[in-house]
This record gives C-alpha cells, sequence and structure tokens, in this order.
C-alpha cells in the first residue's frame, strides 16, 4: 500500500515529540499549567478524531458524542474508584463500555438520516446524561470525586493509538466504505456494500474512543458532574471537526489545537468564547462550507507542493 | 380530582410548547431546516415582553402584540442574515449554522444583560375557579384561550388569506411555485415572521405562567417543541398542535407519577419511540424514497 511510506516518519515523529514534551515536563521547564493545557489538548484531539470518523469519513451527523464520552468518564471512575482496580484497565473498560453504549445507541437511530439522525443522537446523549444524573450510585447531580491519575503519558499513548487506528482504518477497505456511504448512500447500497454494518463500525468506533477520552476526562479534573457532558459539550467537539474540515483528520487536529488554546486563554469569560464558537460556525459554514482543509490532509498539501515545484523544473 | 388537575397543568404546558412547534414545523415544511435558533427567539420574546410590561409599565396584551412584532422583525432578519445563503447548501451545513446562531443568541443575551434570572411581574390578579374539584388558575385559562386565538388565527391565515395559499404552495414545490410568479423569498420570510411571532407570544405566555425567565430559557422548551413538531408529524401544521398537547400531558404526568427528574427524558424518549416506529408522525404519511 502507498501509505504505508508514512507509517515510519510517523511513528518516529510522534516518539520524538512525545520524549521532547516528557523531557521538558521532567525538567521542569514546562510547568503544571503548560502540561495540562497538552494533556487538554490531547484529549479534545481524540474526541475531535473520533467524531471525525462519524461525520467526517462516515457521514453520520451525530450530536450526542457528549453522551458517549460521559458513559466513558463515569465508568471509569467507578472503576477506579468505587473497585480499585488500575487505570489502564479503567480506559479499555471505558472503552468498551462506551462502544456498547455506540451500539445500543446506533442500530436503532442509525435507521434515520441527516437532521432527524442530528436530532436522535441528541436525544440519546441527553437520555444518557438523565440516567447518571439519576444514579445515586455515582453522586446524581452532586457529581462524583475522582483523583487525577491522567499524565502526559497516558494521554499521549492514548492520543497515538487513537490517530494511528482511525488514520489507518480510513485507508482501509472499510474505511473506503465508509466514505462511499457519506458520497452517496443510495449508490454505495446498489455497489452491493453493507451501509448499516458501516455505519455501526463507524459509529462503534467513534464510542470507544469517545470512552477512552471519557477516562482521561474523568482523571483530569477531580471531579465529574453530568452537567459537564451537556448538549454545549457535543457542540465543543462538533466545532473543531467542522472548523478543521469534514472529512479531514489533520484539518480536525489543527482545529483543535488552535481553539484549545484560545479557549485556555478565554476561560475567564464563557460568553466571549462562547460567541466567538458560534461566530467561527455561522462564518465558517456561510463562507466555506468545507471547513478550513476540506476533505485534504497536511501530507496531500506537500504532495501538491512537490508536483508543482517538479512541474516548474521541467519548464511546464 | 387529582387527575383532572394534572391533566389541566398538562395541556397549559402543552399550548405553550405547541405555539413553539408551530414555528418549527412550517420553517421546516417550507425550505427543510430545523431552525434550533427558534428555541431563542422564544427567550427574547419572552424578555421583550419582560421589558414592555415591568420597564415600561404595559398591560398584558400590549406586551404581547409588541413581543410577537419584535420576534416577527427578528425573525426574518435571522433567515435574512443567517439562512438565505444556505438556501442550496448541505442540510448538514444549514443545521450548523442553525446551531451557531442559536448559541450566538444564547451568549449575546448573557453578554448584554447577565446570565441572573428575571422575575416576571404579576400582570393578572390570580383567581382560582373550582370546577369538578381542580382548581384552574385564572392564568390557566388565558394562557389557553390566548394560545387557542393564536392557532385559530393561524389556521385562518393558512387556509383563507392569497399569503397562506403561496405558503402551501411553497412548501409543496418551491420551484413550480417560482414558475407560478410567487416571490418565494417573500414567502420564506412571510413564514419566518409568523412562526417567530407565535413563539414571541409564546415567550410572553410562559413567563407569565411560570414567572422565572432566564437566558437559557430557550434551550430545553425549544428541543422539546421540536419533538412535539415531530411527534405530529414535522411540516404539518394541526400536527404541531396535537403533538405539543401530548408531549405537555406526558410531561405533567411523568411528573405527577413521582418521576419528575426523569421528566426530560421522557420527551426525548417518545421522540426516538416515534422517529424509530413513525417517522412520519402521527398524522404523516409515508413517502417512499426515490434515487
Amino acid at each position: 500500500m502507498k501509505k504505508s511510506k508514512q507509517f515510519w516518519p510517523f511513528i518516529g515523529s510522534a516518539i520524538a515529540a512525545y520524549a521532547v514534551i516528557q523531557l521538558l515536563i521532567s525538567m521542569g521547564i514546562l510547568d503544571d499549567f503548560y502540561s495540562n493545557i497538552l494533556i487538554f489538548m490531547s484529549i479534545n484531539i481524540i474526541l475531535a478524531v473520533s467524531l471525525h470518523l462519524i461525520i467526517g469519513i462516515t457521514g453520520q451527523f451525530s450530536l450526542g458524542h457528549a453522551g458517549f464520552l460521559a458513559v466513558g468518564a463515569y465508568i471509569s471512575a467507578i472503576v477506579t474508584m468505587k473497585l480499585d482496580l488500575p487505570f489502564p484497565v479503567a480506559i479499555l473498560l471505558a472503552g468498551i463500555m462506551a462502544t456498547l453504549a455506540g451500539l445500543v445507541v446506533g442500530i436503532p437511530s442509525l435507521r434515520l438520516r441527516g437532521d432527524y439522525l442530528a436530532i436522535a443522537t441528541l436525544g440519546f446523549a441527553e437520555i444518557i446524561r438523565i440516567i447518571f444524573l439519576n444514579i445515586d450510585y455515582v453522586g446524581g447531580a452532586a457529581g462524583m470525586q475522582v483523583t487525577h491519575m491522567t499524565t502526559w503519558t497516558y494521554a499521549f499513548v492514548c492520543l497515538f493509538v487513537t490517530i494511528l487506528v482511525i488514520v489507518n482504518f480510513t485507508n482501509s477497505r472499510h474505511g473506503r466504505a465508509c466514505i462511499s456511504v457519506r458520497e452517496n448512500e443510495i449508490a454505495a447500497d446498489a455497489m452491493g456494500i453493507n451501509t448499516t454494518y458501516y455505519k455501526v463500525m463507524a459509529f462503534a468506533i467513534g464510542a470507544f474512543f469517545a470512552g477512552v477520552a471519557g477516562a482521561l476526562y474523568a482523571h483530569n479534573f477531580y471531579i465529574i458532574q453530568p452537567q459537564n457532558f451537556g448538549f454545549l459539550k457535543s457542540i465543543d467537539i462538533l466545532v473543531y471537526v467542522v472548523l478543521g474540515g469534514l472529512g479531514s483528520l489533520s484539518g480536525a487536529v489543527v482545529a483543535t489545537v488552535l481553539l484549545t488554546i484560545v479557549s485556555t486563554f478565554l476561560q475567564d469569560y464563557p460568553e466571549t468564547r462562547m460567541i466567538i464558537y458560534s461566530l467561527v460556525l455561522i462564518i465558517v459554514m456561510l463562507y466555506r462550507p468545507k471547513g478550513l482543509m476540506g476533505t485534504m490532509e497536511i501530507t496531500d498539501y506537500f504532495k501538491l507542493w512537490r508536483s508543482w515545484k517538479g512541474d516548474k523544473q521541467h519548464g511546464k | 380530582m387529582e387527575w383532572l388537575q394534572q391533566l389541566i397543568n398538562g395541556i397549559s404546558l402543552g399550548s405553550i410548547y405547541a405555539l413553539i412547534a408551530l414555528g418549527y414545523t412550517m420553517v421546516y415544511g417550507i425550505i427543510k431546516l430545523i431552525n434550533f435558533a427558534h428555541g431563542e427567539v422564544f427567550m427574547v420574546g419572552s424578555f421583550i415582553g419582560f421589558i414592555s410590561i415591568s420597564v415600561w409599565g404595559l398591560g398584558f396584551f400590549p406586551a404581547l402584540l409588541l413581543s410577537m412584532t419584535a420576534c416577527a422583525i427578528f425573525g426574518v432578519l435571522i433567515e435574512r442574515i443567517a439562512y438565505k445563503r444556505l438556501r442550496n447548501a448541505t442540510r448538514i451545513a444549514a443545521l450548523i449554522t442553525a446551531i451557531g446562531v442559536s448559541l450566538l443568541i444564547q451568549n449575546g443575551v448573557i453578554y448584554i444583560r447577565g446570565a441572573q434570572p428575571a422575575a416576571y411581574p404579576d400582570v393578572f390578579a390570580n383567581t382560582s375557579y373550582n370546577f369538578f374539584g381542580a382548581q384552574i388558575s385564572s392564568q390557566a385559562i388565558l394562557i389557553l384561550s390566548v394560545s387557542v386565538a393564536l392557532m385559530l388565527i393561524l389556521q385562518f391565515i393558512v387556509h383563507k388569506t392569497k399569503i397562506g395559499k403561496a405558503m402551501r404552495a411553497v412548501s409543496h414545490d418551491a420551484e413550480a411555485a417560482k414558475l407560478m410568479g410567487i416571490n418565494v423569498d417573500n414567502i420564506i420570510s412571510a413564514t419566518f415572521a409568523i412562526g417567530s411571532a407565535l413563539a414571541g407570544a409564546a415567550g410572553v405566555i410562559f413567563g407569565v405562567y411560570y414567572t422565572k425567565i432566564d437566558p437559557l430559557m430557550g434551550v430545553i422548551p425549544g428541543v422539546k417543541a421540536f419533538v412535539a413538531a415531530v411527534l405530529g408529524g414535522i411540516g404539518i401544521i394541526p400536527g404541531a398542535m396535537v403533538g405539543g398537547l401530548v408531549l405537555g400531558v406526558v410531561e405533567t404526568v411523568v411528573s405527577a407519577l413521582g418521576f419528575s427528574l426523569w421528566r426530560d427524558a421522557a420527551a426525548f424518549i417518545i421522540l426516538i419511540l416515534i422517529l424509530i416506529f413513525r417517522p412520519a408522525g402521527i398524522f404523516g404519511k409515508n413517502t417512499r424514497e426515490k434515487v
């Protein structure tokens, strides 16, 4: 496969980036504030990339990503706080339970399309939130105390695995089937692609990584409360994907990094932050509905640039 | 007679949902857009009513009319500025824009006046009437009569006037309507104006009945009104009324049975069941998909 050429450089640069940041953290150059931003950024990237698989690749408009995040957060908190199991087990179980939630949500609602699917997923996410609100075992509305366990290493490993799996999935036969569902579902059906199967699969994988992000999220913030996982959280994640470009993984990552930095600086002014977010949504949709990068990836730009330079050398 | 009491409460709540749902259903029927900002128009209408009653000292009916007019203008502005360019865009792009507009209005209001709630002034002496053992407040009667009157006016506009005929034509087939000499853009604006006016009226009524309003009050009633519209069959005007009333009664019954924390979940469970088993809604007809 031609994409495999990118595989080893990707792993190499990822390990290098990890090592540099870990070194800076252990030397104390990056203090708690900055390492926290980095962890938060990684969590957001995991969320954005997992939603990108559902919206950008498979074209299923889901407004319920915060629901899977909530499942992951609560399950992992139960595993570490109530059952006293180690954190990696919690991350894995959070992912698995979120996948189950994704299947429960996905199988009935994926019969719907477009705006109906959006509203149904929104409804499911709200139901999940209300269920946690009503279970006293996890603290109800007051929330649940969680010890801080998320470190840069955990966040990075999860981020790395997420991106690796989703990139490989997208470039595989299954990924291409998902893209064909996005482009034209009826045509894909006619070509013999089991569209429901691929939609549910994308939903389940997206939910798994949202659950993983939930585990990291819960163990980074000391307390989790049902109101953290409302409709606005889903919109937060949606903005990352829409701004980056529906269908572009690197676009989603770049947009997440930018917006996380912006929202960190606007932490004390939540209204201003939401006004900026909403303006971003409106303006991007009105003037550049494809998002910043459309369906292009950063590597595509390199290729374009290279072929343009090559053309010039040959005097074309 | 506690059940009769709950039924009356449910119908009062349901008529508010119905008024909001009418705007959703009319807009969806005509341009196939879920206008997420509709709940925010309801909120703005409520605040305009609040200001005109408590600051300018107007009575209930002048405040209601003022709020309806202002909301009609507001709705048309939203349509002209944000949605008009998106007529030919994908459904997802339109939906995302609508979510953006909704967040912008919410946070704009919070930015201007802060997030603290406001207490609606009393506009009516609250007398209760005894009706077969159930207490009916004068406010409940008022809400019901105003809602019913507005719905009758709407039915009249849609079925008996020229603009209503044009609206039905556009929602049936916009291209053909254009060929018949109907100005589609103006009709779409008129639809937004009427729907937003109804939402403004619902806002004032909500304020009078529940006495507490805040900038985020539009979110939950907005989504529930959408559920009501889907329940009745989206795009169908009587469907929105029936859907709103059914939803209001169901919610009140769920609360009365002692599951008040699950009240919001009930609406969403209804939504998902209806979408799965009868996506066209109570009054809708199934349409076959064509390639």
